[in-house]
């Protein structure tokens, strides 16, 4: 198994070291000739969704990767990943809206607003959780699942093959959000 | 405290791979957001004109700030004088997203830096070699830049800063264990600090390249030369096409080894800023908070 790591700009590699923890192989997309490589997964990293995405449509990887990711290409999105494949983003405009979601950017504030917490995360149980400047999920339709809530808020849901935290599993040693979007690899 | 200093260095994470530029006006944090920009540095003049207009510099009118803040949604950065603490209160209470403890600005003291750990909201601080970085660090700086020298378009001290910096780090991660109680004496820096150092081979927060910046090949050096990151100040705004030449710095930074590309993105920039010489300058910045 290959999994793909979009590293425009962000925190792309923590979840390299997290995927080499758990013995999978990983390469980085900067730019249009790394989607020649073969890959089974993709995950979108934290970091600046404004900056993402602009710099995937300059660099040509905005299409390629929409129609992969249609296609069902098996997708992750942390926080600014998050935001990445929400249909409807309550700031401006969407990106790959690929995604049954509405999410508010920067939903807790500035910098003094970030966050640790631990809380339930659909069948996987306590997580720790950090949020970062973090987005939320407003609403969601279609075949969207909820997949965990923190003070009401929605923080991470799945719809088909797209998963996606507003929190940062990468930041932390636990690798359980990592191994269940592997699971939905292997399960595809 | 803990916990607060961990989501700051961790803010600092979410920037890697980014540019950070400086705006002084809510006209310019729209164009370097537009650009590409992962944050933004607000303050009321830019480090060349600072040089040019000499005298005090203080930190920018919270106003002016606040107006930054508002016009853009990734974050933004701002300068207080070093040691001036109550200024670094001052941005924390109009909830910035992290503050550059900078050499930049005329310092208010000349001995002591601000006890950043008496903050929650996160500072990132110039060094020029590994002491320097680590005594920030143990101030509770959560990112580290290079120094360089600011508002001069001249590169080389901050690369000199990168280089004496990796060069140190290698260095201490090569000592025996017992050997590093003693250099961390020669260092002045924490013991804990540089045990990290030296099982980790990189500083334990997020270190960008900072200061004379000025062209997209002198952004890619930095990163090839270890950054994690690039500030740009005076190089955006003081050149002949500042939307153009933010835009292709951001491109060269996320695809920093790939010369054709930077060769393309190199084209037609217009003019750079003029810079000045090494040799040439009368306030030395680098040299403020040691």
């Amino acid at each position: 198994m290959t999994v793909a790591v979009l590293a425009l700009q962000g925190a792309f590699s923590e979840h390299e070291q997290a995927l080499k923890k758990l013995d999978v192989d990983c390469f980085e997309i900067r730019q249009n000739s790394d989607l020649n490589r073969n890959f089974d997964g993709l995950i979108l990293p934290g970091g600046e969704s404004t900056v993402m995405g602009k710099l995937l449509h300059e660099l040509a990887l905005y299409e390629p990767l929409k129609q992969k990711i249609q296609e069902g290409l098996p997708v992750f999105g942390t926080c600014a990943g998050l935001i990445l494949l929400a249909k409807e983003v309550d700031s401006g405009l969407p990106h790959f809206a690929t995604m049954n979601i509405s999410v508010r950017r920067n939903a807790y504030g500035r910098q003094l607003g970030s966050f640790y917490t631990e809380a339930d995360f659909k069948g996987l149980g306590q997580i720790p959780m950090t949020f970062i400047r973090a987005p939320y999920i407003l609403n969601v339709s279609g075949n969207t699942e909820v997949l965990a809530t923190v003070n009401e808020h929605i923080i991470a849901a799945k719809e088909n093959s797209q998963l996606v935290t507003a929190f940062h599993p990468e930041l932390s040693a636990d690798l359980r959000i990592h191994e269940y979007f592997l699971n939905m690899i292997k399960g595809r | 405290m803990n916990d607060r200093y961990e989501l700051n260095k961790q803010l600092a994470q979410m920037l890697k791979g980014g540019v950070i530029m400086d705006v002084t006006t809510p006209e310019q944090a729209k164009i370097a957001e537009a650009a590409g920009a992962c944050a933004v540095m607000a303050l009321e003049r830019i480090p060349a004109d600072i040089r040019a207009a000499g005298g005090v510099s203080r930190m920018s009118d919270p106003k002016m700030i606040k107006g930054i803040q508002e016009s853009v949604s990734i974050p933004v950065m701002a300068k207080c004088r070093i040691g001036h603490f109550v200024e670094a209160q001052i941005l924390e209470a109009i909830e910035i997203d992290y503050i550059d403890e900078s050499e930049v600005l005329s310092p208010a003291d000349d001995k002591y830096h601000i006890d950043k750990t008496q903050f929650k909201v996160p500072f990132v601080c110039g060094a020029r070699d590994l002491g320097e970085a680590l005594r920030r660090i143990a101030e509770g700086a959560s990112m580290i830049r290079t120094k360089g020298e600011p508002g001069t378009g001249d590169v080389v001290q901050a690369v000199r800063h990168m280089r004496t910096m990796n060069a140190e780090i290698r260095r201490i991660q090569n000592l025996c264990a017992d050997e590093l109680y003693e250099a961390a004496k020669q260092l002045q820096v924490p013991y804990d600090l540089l045990q990290y150092v030296h099982e980790n081979g990189k500083l334990p927060v997020v270190n960008f390249a900072a200061g004379g910046v000025a062209t997209p090949a002198d952004a890619a050096l930095m990163m090839q030369l270890g950054a994690e990151g690039v500030f740009v100040g005076s190089g955006i705004f003081k050149s002949g096409n500042p939307a153009k030449r933010a835009a292709a710095i951001v491109k060269a930074v996320t695809n920093y080894t790939d010369a054709k590309l930077i060769a393309e993105l190199s084209e037609d920039l217009g003019e750079a800023m003029v810079g000045i010489n090494e040799q040439e300058i009368a306030l030395i910045m680098e040299e403020r908070g040691k």
